[in-house]
């Protein structure tokens, strides 16, 4: 049914969905992210990953709810929205939901016009800063992600090209809760990107299948397409960089990451009240820079015009 | 033989039969990066597509940076 170069081995679709689940417990027993008797939060785009990875975790027999945040990137926002409602509603399961223009008073397009940097830099501030309220005020012990091989694998190519120690000394599968903030953990670093559309396909997961038009060209995307030209010339590279990576390197960079009381994290932001460098956190300078700004609307291109 | 491929949707009509393999060469496209499906399963990569075949190939690579 389906051929997993790296493994050297083709699957059936019921030895194929037992591997992938498989792995997934594989990584959470490995990287001790969590426990059978706790509570998890998996932040959920509408897309393959998180909304395999809310399937994978319940069938693994954990406590899952999931958690999405609206971004107000057009049409795009709104399928996305509908693939994760169906799903939930469909079985049955406890989804949690924040939309960002309607609680925060922005969106990810007009955020990008007004900061004039990436949108998937606000995007990712904004998540990871709802993501952490949420998981918080609801008492989950931990925050999941769909972050797969391919992802980490890209991360780290894109940090080692530049010798980003610091964000190296980061890049790991499990972050551990500290004052303010919960544990992430990311469950399917050991699964593939096609493993995972290929989970979805087999699985009737419906998810969202267009890409994200304000991802369209980034550097991340590059990344990933770089690695592919090597992955299919020498099947198991992707997984031997990141898996040699940390169990042979991302130790030798901890001095780059000082701890975060050290790094000067020791004040709680003046307005939300999570830990912060500054006297205000950046998702609460986000939300001072997008006040009042002239809401911005994509083009069926992608470009951005104001309303 | 119907080929649908996605981001931009749009649809090719090409000769079969043909493998797998030799469609995404034909098409320039990475084994990595795509599926192949077709009447809603995998087709598996060593498939010979028929001329009456209609198959999605659809990318599986996404995300953004954050």
């Amino acid at each position: 049914m389906i051929d997993v170069r790296r493994h050297n081995a083709n699957f059936c679709s019921d030895h194929f969905m037992k591997l992938v689940r498989d792995q997934t417990q594989k990584a959470i027993d490995a990287f001790e992210m969590l426990h059978r008797d706790e509570r998890v939060l998996v932040a959920v785009s509408g897309g393959k990953d998180s909304l395999a990875l809310w399937d994978i975790l319940l069938t693994l027999g954990y406590q899952a709810d999931g958690f999405y945040v609206g971004l107000g990137i057009g049409g795009y926002s709104d399928r996305s929205g509908a693939h994760v409602r169906a799903f939930a509603a469909d079985r049955g399961l406890t989804l949690h939901e924040v939309d960002l223009r309607d609680t925060h008073g922005f969106d990810v397009p007009t955020a990008a016009a007004v900061t004039k940097r990436a949108p998937c830099s606000s995007c990712g501030l904004s998540k990871r800063h709802l993501f952490d309220k949420a998981a918080l005020d609801g008492g989950y012990d931990a925050v999941a992600t769909g972050h797969n091989l391919d992802d980490e694998a890209a991360v780290l190519f894109g940090n080692t090209l530049r010798w980003q120690t610091e964000y190296l000394a980061r890049q790991l599968p499990v972050l551990p809760a500290r004052a303010g903030f919960p544990r992430k953990i990311k469950p399917l670093v050991r699964l593939g990107e096609r493993e995972m559309a290929a989970f979805c396909v087999l699985r009737g997961i419906d998810y969202v299948v267009e890409e994200c038009p304000m991802a369209a060209g980034n550097k991340h995307l590059g990344y990933k397409a770089a690695l592919n030209e090597i992955e299919a010339s020498s099947p198991g590279a992707k997984q031997a960089f990141y898996f040699g990576f940390l169990a042979r390197a991302v130790e030798r960079f901890a001095d780059a990451a000082p701890a975060h009381a050290e790094a000067g994290e020791t004040a709680l932001c003046a307005r939300c009240g999570v830990p912060t460098t500054s006297e205000i956190c950046a998702f609460c300078r986000l939300l001072e820079k997008t006040s009042g700004a002239e809401p911005v609307n994509l083009t069926v291109k992608g470009r951005r015009v104001p309303t | 033989m119907k080929v649908n491929l996605r981001n931009p949707n749009r649809t090719l009509d090409l000769d079969g039969p043909i493998s797998i393999v030799a469609l995404l060469q034909k098409l320039d496209l990475n084994r990595e990066s795509v599926l192949v499906i077709r009447a809603g399963t995998l087709v598996p990569g060593d498939a010979l597509l028929a001329i009456d075949d209609e198959v999605e190939i659809r990318p599986v690579i996404s995300g953004g940076s954050s």
